[in-house]
């Protein structure tokens, strides 16, 4: 695979209940070109939680992952609130989900620290008002 | 470890295949907790049943999930499992006793 493999999924934000499927859709994508098991699951962990988050805080939002050779890049935007403090929304245990999300078992404060612990690279690109783009890196060893 | 092993904990089966073999047991209900530590091929006791809990089982690749406390699953999440192959088991023991139980018969943690 010498070309750059381009995947797009728009993030439905009124349904927690397909909630996470371009995770699952892209972890098969994975597993059928041949990545390594360890692979699939970093990207698809760090994939679903930026899909939860823009479910939980934004109404939704675009994901596109980049797969190349050598190293898998997700970039998940959102037309959401921002974030104000990016600092403290990186704390693990720090969230602000509401009591509803909460119940259905979110609301950790494990999204973005899972995010992070789980790619190469991050970087969150967010303005207040305006919305949040999240960049991922999976190098591929 | 087989599955089958546990026969005698009385699990009823609720949804999805049969499970086969597992290696560890991850216990919680938060599902970013669990996105993060469920290992492929573990057992996840939780209490959480909604259908989320079967998109975390699905990429965590769970070998089963075990609903404690007599917990059903919610309409959704029993087709979910059904689609995503996830085996999903209930029991009207606690995790704390369903930890103890399996620890044992895999002798000891």
């Amino acid at each position: 695979m010498s070309e750059v493999l381009k995947f797009h999924f728009d993030v439905d934000g009124e349904n927690f209940s397909s909630a996470g499927e371009a995770s699952v859709v892209m972890k098969k994508k994975l597993r059928q070109l041949g990545f390594s098991p360890e692979v699939m699951r970093r990207v698809s962990i760090a994939m679903y939680e930026g899909e939860i988050n823009m479910v939980i805080h934004a109404n939704g939002g675009t994901a596109d992952v980049l797969v190349s050779d050598d190293e898998i890049e997700i970039i998940l935007s959102d037309s959401g609130p921002g974030i104000p403090d990016i600092a403290l929304a990186m704390q693990e245990g720090y969230s602000t989900a509401t009591d509803n999300v909460r119940a259905l078992g979110f609301g950790a404060g494990m999204g973005l620290p899972n995010m992070r612990k789980y790619t190469d690279y991050m970087n969150i690109d967010t303005k207040v008002g305006v919305g949040t783009t999240v960049t991922m890196k999976v190098k591929v060893q | 470890m087989l599955f089958s092993e546990l026969t005698d904990l009385s699990l009823k089966h609720i949804a999805g295949p049969a499970a086969e073999e597992f290696d560890g047991v991850y216990v919680g209900d938060l599902l970013s907790r669990a996105m993060g530590h469920v290992e492929a091929g573990n057992l996840w006791i939780t209490i959480m049943n909604n259908i989320n809990v079967i998109a975390v089982a699905s990429l965590s690749e769970a070998s089963a999930v075990i609903l404690a406390e007599g917990v059903a699953l919610t309409e959704d999440a029993e087709e979910a499992a059904r689609e995503k192959n996830i085996s999903v088991y209930s029991s009207e023991k606690s995790a704390f006793t369903l930890c103890a139980e399996i620890a044992q018969r895999m002798g000891g943690v």
